[in-house]
């Protein structure tokens, strides 16, 4: 996969367990979000394969496409909301336009997506009067609201403190266990990603170190260790 | 469709008070020029004629596009271009809904629609204009004026003509400025390239269009 002369992976191979929590970490520029823009279908790489939920998605029109979106969600990592909607407009858009649900419907649906993510009296709010955490989890109803097979979230906790990490990361995994959807998160909070991820896959330069937290945490690849140990994940693990 | 009212009313009522007010601006200069020419040769009372034909030939059409490009043909790149720069219209593909059906079409097809209307707003507060400064500063005769607007402007050549070029320039400004606010790069400084370049693209064409209309049709 490359943007020009800029090669970001070359001979990538990774896979995501069904129904699990699958985290990307890597560095800066390591193409963390391109992979996930990549399973989404939203660019297309020089060379490979791609299979989504069975599907091979490289070879597919753009129109072919939107049959195996309907299959995702994603969460952007600024939420991507269409600013001009309101937060109700933006929960129910997908669903007026994908389905022929009452508006009676489409109003509950919106309320209980609003509701698992903890939120409630924003329906009439734009998102520029939304703060951070609130578009992050306002962006997660929407992701979530065509109950989607596998659900895509691309930093869900950059930009958010402490506090808001946490629930963010409690949001997503009552999500994955509500749904069973496949939740595949871009990440480079190590912290958030030893508590909630089942599988990590970790961007190197030189290819994808895949495991469980627990099996990069007793890793004794340098390449492994290094990385984590710049939070000092490894290090305590060891310890 | 809800979205192509929406942008009607964008494109096409927002632009309504500086196409009333250099419309008219427009209509009173020519007749002032005009005046000042005629009245050489003892041709006063064909001013009605020289701003009628000035304007439904060329100066409406031409001038409506150019202002439309600048007011809502660059809106409308910018709108599009902070869509791309915000992720909007990946948002949108990942919902399965095709951004040009929802976001460009109904602004291209409403750029089409309401430039014609434009126009011929333009025009007749300029044939206002230039009926205030001729009859009323000037002192040309009211029925002369009128007359010779009558006697000189043909209803299929001109004014249909006329309609004609505003609407080829309504696509023109529709096309170029959704691809370009499409194509924008997604950083603050590509949505304001994009911008600028669709003013400066879609004037340079509308000048250029107009003339080989012109040659070719005789409009």
């Amino acid at each position: 996969m490359a943007f020009g002369q800029r090669v970001v992976f070359r001979d990538l191979s990774c896979r995501f367990p069904r129904g699990r929590v699958s985290v990307i970490l890597g560095g800066s520029g390591s193409g963390k979000s391109t992979l996930l823009r990549l399973i989404g279908g939203l660019v297309r790489p020089q060379a490979g394969s791609i299979v989504v939920d069975g599907d091979e998605i490289t070879t597919l029109s753009e129109r072919q496409m939107y049959a195996v979106r309907r299959k995702l969600g994603m969460m952007f990592q600024d939420g991507a909301l269409l600013d001009s909607l309101t937060v109700f407009e933006n929960l129910a858009f997908p669903l007026r336009e994908h389905t022929a649900m009452s508006e009676r419907e489409i109003a509950a649906a919106v309320h209980e997506s609003l509701a698992a993510v903890g939120l409630s009296n924003v329906d009439d709010l734009l998102p520029n009067q939304l703060s951070g955490g609130m578009v992050k989890r306002v962006s997660l109803a929407r992701a979530i609201i065509m109950k989607p097979v596998i659900l895509l979230c691309d930093e869900p906790f950059s930009g958010l403190d402490p506090l808001s990490v946490k629930l963010v990361e409690g949001l997503l995994v009552h999500v994955n266990r509500q749904l069973q959807a496949t939740m595949i998160i871009v990440s480079h909070h190590i912290a958030s990603t030893m508590r909630i991820a089942d599988h990590v896959v970790l961007l190197l330069p030189d290819g994808a170190v895949e495991g469980s937290p627990a099996e990069l945490r007793r890793t004794t690849d340098p390449r492994v260790a290094g990385f984590l140990d710049e939070d000092g994940v490894a290090a305590e693990a060891r310890a | 469709m809800r979205q192509f009212v929406d942008e009607l009313f964008k494109l096409g009522v927002l632009s309504l008070v500086i196409i009333c007010v250099c419309g008219l601006a427009v209509g009173m200069v020519l007749s002032l020029q005009g005046y000042n020419t005629l009245v050489r040769f003892g041709a006063e009372q064909s001013l009605g004629a020289v701003v009628g034909l000035s304007l439904i030939r060329e100066l409406g059409p031409v001038l409506t596009a150019l202002l439309a490009t600048g007011r809502a043909g660059s809106a409308t790149t910018a709108e599009i271009g902070t869509m791309v720069a915000t992720e909007q219209l990946d948002a949108l593909r990942m919902m399965s809904v095709d951004p040009i059906d929802l976001v460009a079409t109904p602004r291209a097809l409403a750029m089409t629609a309401v430039m014609p209307l434009l126009s011929a707003l333009f025009i007749v507060c300029g044939l206002f204009g230039g009926y205030l400064v001729g009859v009323g500063l000037m002192g040309v005769d009211a029925g002369s004026y009128m007359s010779s607007l009558e006697a000189a402007v043909d209803f299929h050549d001109d004014v249909l003509g006329s309609l004609l070029k505003a609407l080829i320039f309504g696509v023109l400004v529709g096309l170029i400025a959704t691809y370009r606010g499409h194509t924008t790069a997604p950083t603050s400084a590509g949505v304001g390239a994009a911008t600028t370049s669709t003013v400066v693209v879609a004037s340079v064409s509308i000048l250029i269009f107009d003339y080989f209309i012109t040659a070719l049709w005789g409009v």
